[in-house]
């Protein structure tokens, strides 16, 4: 008997592994990738699901060869991943400009770990947020979540597949070696409750087909090779037919649409949580593994008679803007600790425009904060 | 249950990492209560220092690592000298009474000697179960887990050996016991 | 029948122009280049075989060469620089039915791409690279490459190329490849007969079309125009099938060894795949 995609019911697993069944779960039928820790759980699972049910994984000889293949299994109708950490990222930083050139839906999982370099491969970080947005050359944009529980690395990369398939554009989990390591509960749902989204296929007959012409969402509809509609893609500048152009007219006609697919559909993209916000004084941003520390910390606080928030970015890219400005409403200062010596603290002080101040605890070292730092770096901002 | 840090020390091959698992599987998932488990990664695989680390509570856990063990179990005297200085107060280290020398400790500690290795090679006449004793052992004296929900998770994770796993856990279970009867003599 | 079909058209169109994307006409490529006889012998070759051309699937690299996978009216994808071999393995890894074809050139498949050229064909994955090679980068103007002869001028060894070239033939057959031929574009007819047998493997096949580059390579090493380079493929080259590939000689000062050199049957991999995925599922 074939074994099930969806393992409906509750598992103690690690986060790596929830990322794994997430993608199962969402039609993820295609997996290329190459071994790195902290990720190389979520190729070994694939590499023990996939084929049971139906579906493809094949380690390439580089992350660049992993992620290109992606590109092409999701020119091919697959559902396809790949997932690595920063010094993957950087090399498959050209085909992700490749897939946002030629608008492949495709998820990479980036279990991020120290660097620059090789760094600190078995210790956590956060230093690949700004990477995961500029890594590529040329103006993208990109979709980057970050989950802060192993459930969440399921959930989410539920939702990178749908982003992916909705907007056809490469989408990040973003995720770190604290959540990609560390065993929670994972439950999986029944399979008919889990929402899916598909991307859109073509209406018109076949020779009428335009690869590159949008609807009115900005996104076009994609038709699949082999079904006989014999069109083009190229990572070159490109018109409606996909032919490449090379006029300043074409650039200004695809690049905008590029970025405004995802741009503009920011209100229905970007997410965030929050905590203790409505009266918060002080606001503490965190994400990932190191909001974890953020939230006891706040908890602490508040058990002192201190009026601190949590805000926590779940979309880092697009980044949620009305949602910070809205929790940073009564806020006197926002503290911003991340696993890296400043990173999205910049995207912060972007949003807040120098309103109130913005400061920044980092951590360049491959442990989160614990709360009791965090807590200490409250009251010295606060006294 | 408020929040409970256990740390388990020993070396890489001891089974360390996956006792840790087998610990927060019996809690979450047979337990009923919220558990975290993280490990220690290194470049090694096999005989040098390794740790696992587990947050078990009735509510959500946020912070998921260990900042000052309630438990410390340890299985090489390296675990223990290093680890034994972040014991809470009053709390209680579980060593293995071959395989660990066991210094002094500054803090007040509950201090359980286990024959676990021992035990393992004279009377299961087979070494690799010892982490599954040191959980019995852990099991009785700590009352975090039930038996129960320890039985269970251990039968999943040797599903090749449930048998031979079930008899070294009784088996830790009465060591346990025993050492928790010395303790109070 | 009506009048219009009944009349001959005044002009014949050429059988391979339907395999053409006639909006893309003119192409790019210089007089005298060789590139478009090599397109023209993998046009002919897949009329000869009335080959499915919904089961084509054309991905090239960067270069001149590179652009060949948007001159075909078939699905085509044009990949950043290297990057052909991985993304057709992605789409034949993906469904099994397509054909993958490969069309780059020397300096895409073999310096840039040349780690994905040796793995894609230990794997065995099925599909034909068809390498048009000119002996240095020709779209950037001129420049060394990993096929460069020792000795040659290009714009970036004005005082000769210290280096060793690949022979492609060679690493190809030592790779593993299953079919490995080699012919100049004179001889057009046995290159379209080569894609033709290439076509119908089942595995990872090579061929080299050496190529003029009259622009750029022929004209600064004094081999003449593009007609003279043809006169000399006509005086040096010699076919010897089946002859040892590490033998598979290549200077034009000498001679170039052409014809079949691989020709063999092993298991192809996403067969493999297929295998191995249906055992585990009756399971």
């Amino acid at each position: 008997m074939a074994s099930k995609a969806v393992l409906t019911g509750e598992m103690f697993t690690q986060g790596d592994i929830a990322a794994a069944e997430g993608a199962i779960a969402a039609g993820c039928r295609f997996f290329a990738g190459y071994p790195i820790t902290p990720a190389t759980e979520i190729a070994e699972r694939m590499a023990s699901r996939l084929p049971r049910i139906g579906g493809k994984y094949i380690q390439m000889e580089d992350e660049i060869a992993s992620c290109t293949a992606v590109v092409g299994a999701s020119y091919t109708g697959l559902k396809s991943m790949t997932a690595t950490s920063g010094p993957g990222v950087s090399l498959m930083n050209e085909t992700i400009g490749l897939a946002a050139m030629t608008e492949a839906p495709m998820v990479l999982v980036n279990v991020m770990r120290g660097g620059p370099s090789t760094g600190q491969p078995t210790e956590a970080s956060q230093g690949d947020i700004m990477q995961a947005k500029w890594g590529s050359h040329g103006d993208y944009e990109i979709i980057a979540l970050c989950p802060s529980s192993v459930q969440e690395m399921f959930d989410f990369t539920i939702q990178c597949f749908n982003l992916a398939e909705t907007y056809r554009t490469p989408v990040f989990l973003l995720a770190d070696e604290i959540v990609g390591h560390m065993y929670e509960r994972l439950i999986i749902p029944p399979e008919d409750e889990i929402t899916i989204v598909n991307r859109k296929k073509p209406t018109v007959p076949k020779e009428e087909y335009l690869p590159f012409k949008a609807d009115g969402d900005l996104v076009p509809p994609m038709a699949v090779f082999g079904e006989g509609y014999h069109f083009y893609a190229t990572g070159l500048t490109h018109d409606e037919r996909g032919y490449p152009v090379m006029t300043p007219e074409a650039q200004l006609e695809l690049i905008p649409r590029l970025c405004d697919k995802i741009r503009k559909n920011a209100d229905k993209i970007t997410q965030a949580a929050t905590f203790e916000t409505e009266d918060a004084e002080v606001l503490l941003l965190a994400y990932g593994g190191e909001a974890r520390s953020a939230m006891r910390a706040v908890k602490d606080a508040r058990a002192e008679g201190l009026k601190v928030g949590l805000f926590r970015p779940i979309t880092i890219w697009p980044f949620p803007s009305d949602q910070l400005k809205k929790a940073a409403a009564n806020a006197q200062q926002v503290l911003v600790a991340e696993l890296n010596y400043g990173q999205l603290v910049y995207e912060v002080e972007r949003h807040i425009r120098g309103e109130i101040p913005v400061h920044l605890i980092p951590r360049p070292c491959g442990v989160p904060h614990t709360p009791n730092e965090l807590l200490k770096e409250i009251k010295r901002r606060t006294q | 249950m408020a929040r409970m840090e256990i740390r388990l020390g020993g070396l890489g091959g001891q089974g360390i990492v996956k006792s840790g698992v087998i610990l927060g599987e019996a809690a979450s998932i047979y337990g009923g209560k919220e558990a975290v488990s993280t490990q220690s990664y290194g470049p090694e695989s096999r005989g040098s220092a390794c740790k696992s680390e587990i947050v078990i509570s009735d509510s959500p856990i946020d912070y998921p690592l260990v900042l000052a063990p309630d438990i410390l179990v340890a299985l090489s005297t390296e675990a223990f000298v290093k680890y034994s200085p972040d014991l809470k107060e009053g709390g209680i280290a579980i060593i293995d009474s071959d395989l660990v020398k066991a210094g002094e400790i500054k803090q007040k500690v509950r201090l359980f000697r286990i024959p676990a290795a021992t035990t393992a090679r004279e009377v299961m006449k087979n070494a690799l179960v010892t982490n599954v004793i040191m959980l019995g052992a852990f099991t009785a004296i700590s009352q975090v887990v039930s038996p129960e929900a320890m039985r269970k998770a251990i039968a999943k994770a040797f599903p090749r050996f449930v048998e031979l796993n079930r008899r070294a856990f009784d088996e830790g279970i009465r060591l346990g016991q025993e050492a928790l009867k010395q303790e109070k003599r | 029948m009506t009048a219009t079909t009944q009349s001959k058209p005044s002009q014949e169109e050429h059988p391979i122009t339907r395999y053409v994307r006639k909006d893309r006409i003119p192409h790019i490529y210089c007089p005298a280049c060789g590139i478009g006889i090599v397109l023209t012998a993998f046009a002919t070759a897949l009329d000869n075989l009335k080959f499915d051309i919904d089961k084509l699937t054309v991905v090239s690299g960067i270069g001149c060469t590179g652009r060949a996978s948007g001159y075909f009216e078939a699905d085509g994808f044009h990949t950043t620089h290297g990057r052909p071999i991985p993304f057709a393995t992605g789409v034949k890894v993906a469904n099994p039915e397509l054909k993958p074809v490969v069309i780059s050139g020397d300096g895409d498949l073999f310096a840039i791409g040349g780690n994905h050229f040796i793995h894609a064909a230990r794997r065995n994955v099925d599909m034909l690279v068809l390498c048009i090679n000119n002996f240095m980068y020709g779209m950037t103007g001129g420049q060394q490459g990993p096929t460069t002869p020792t000795g040659a001028i290009t714009s970036t060894t004005r005082f000769g190329n210290i280096e060793n070239p690949f022979n492609l033939v060679s690493l190809a057959a030592s790779a593993g490849a299953v079919y490995v031929a080699r012919w100049t574009v004179l001889h057009a007819r046995r290159l379209a007969k080569s894609i033709e047998k290439a076509l119908q493997k089942d595995g990872f096949t090579f061929i080299e079309a050496v190529s003029p580059c009259p622009t750029l390579y022929d004209r600064h090493n004094r081999f003449g125009s593009g007609l003279d380079v043809l006169k000399l493929y006509k005086e040096i080259s010699v076919i010897r099938n089946f002859s040892d590939p590490m033998k598979a000689e290549i200077d034009y000062s000498t001679r170039i060894v052409c014809g079949e050199f691989v020709d063999e049957e092993k298991p192809e991999f996403t067969q493999r795949l297929a295998e191995q995925s249906a055992r585990l599922q009756k399971r």
